[in-house]
């Protein structure tokens, strides 16, 4: 199994990354990944930029934790997670996961789970720059609604053999 | 007991600084009872503080409840919802 988790400023390169995460092994059949982009508006307002502060420290152990806890719930081959922090113009990556396993539906669900969590668990916080004004952006309740789905009990992992 | 204190995104910009060593009475038994003991050092605390609601907190970089005491705590820290992905 391979865990690569990552936090940087620079650009996510999502080919290169992917093909380490699948190239190494024989056995991967499936590789899901998950693209966070910045967009060119926020609640209807054109932005310039997106800046993202972290906590040092937490960020790593709570991604971290998460990506235990899909490894417990999926036979994953693979997870990869970089997160960006500073300033983010749009068009630009912000967030890359990807999944690897034998077969797709281990690594769509751990990918989808673990957006999920970075969304609402992962101390992250983004401030959007219009061309006059900064704001801190609101958290969604559809975020920790999307988040809390996975909170009832995994399915048994032979349940489908 | 000291505690190394850390705020993030719009506390840490109402506080006016992203950490400070502070020590607290030792009837501030959990975090809310700290939130509301900071609330009280100063206009730019009380700010900060004053929907504790909307404010989560971590100990020692665990997510931590208002209820979650802070007794050997080392490091706490305190921001609004999270917003990454």
């Amino acid at each position: 199994m391979t865990t690569s988790i990552r936090l940087q400023h620079e650009p996510i390169d999502i080919a290169a990354e992917v093909a380490k995460l699948a190239g190494a092994r024989s056995d991967v059949g499936a590789v899901v990944t998950f693209t966070g982009i910045c967009r060119s508006d926020e609640d209807g307002a054109a932005i310039t930029a997106l800046t993202l502060e972290y906590y040092q420290g937490m960020a790593e152990a709570e991604i971290a934790r998460h990506v235990d806890e899909a490894r417990a719930r999926w036979p994953l081959l693979g997870v990869l997670v970089i997160h960006r922090y500073g300033r983010i113009t749009p068009g630009e990556n912000i967030v890359l996961v990807a999944t690897a396993s034998r077969h797709r539906q281990a690594a769509f669900a751990a990918a989808e789970f673990l957006m999920d969590y970075l969304k609402t668990r992962a101390p992250f916080w983004k401030q959007v720059e219009t061309a006059d004004a900064t704001a801190w952006v609101e958290a969604k309740t559809a975020d920790d609604a999307a988040a809390e789905r996975w909170s009832a009990p995994p399915p048994r992992r032979d349940a489908a053999k | 007991m000291s505690i190394k204190v850390l705020y993030f995104a719009w506390v840490r910009e109402r506080v006016g600084k992203a950490e400070e060593q502070i020590e607290p009475p030792a009837d501030v038994e959990t975090v809310g009872q700290l939130m509301a003991w900071l609330a009280r050092k100063g206009e730019h605390y009380a700010y900060a503080f004053a929907n504790p609601k909307v404010i989560r907190a971590a100990i020692d970089r665990s997510h931590a409840r208002a209820e979650a005491r802070i007794e050997g705590a080392n490091e706490i820290a305190f921001f609004p919802p999270m917003t990454g992905g």
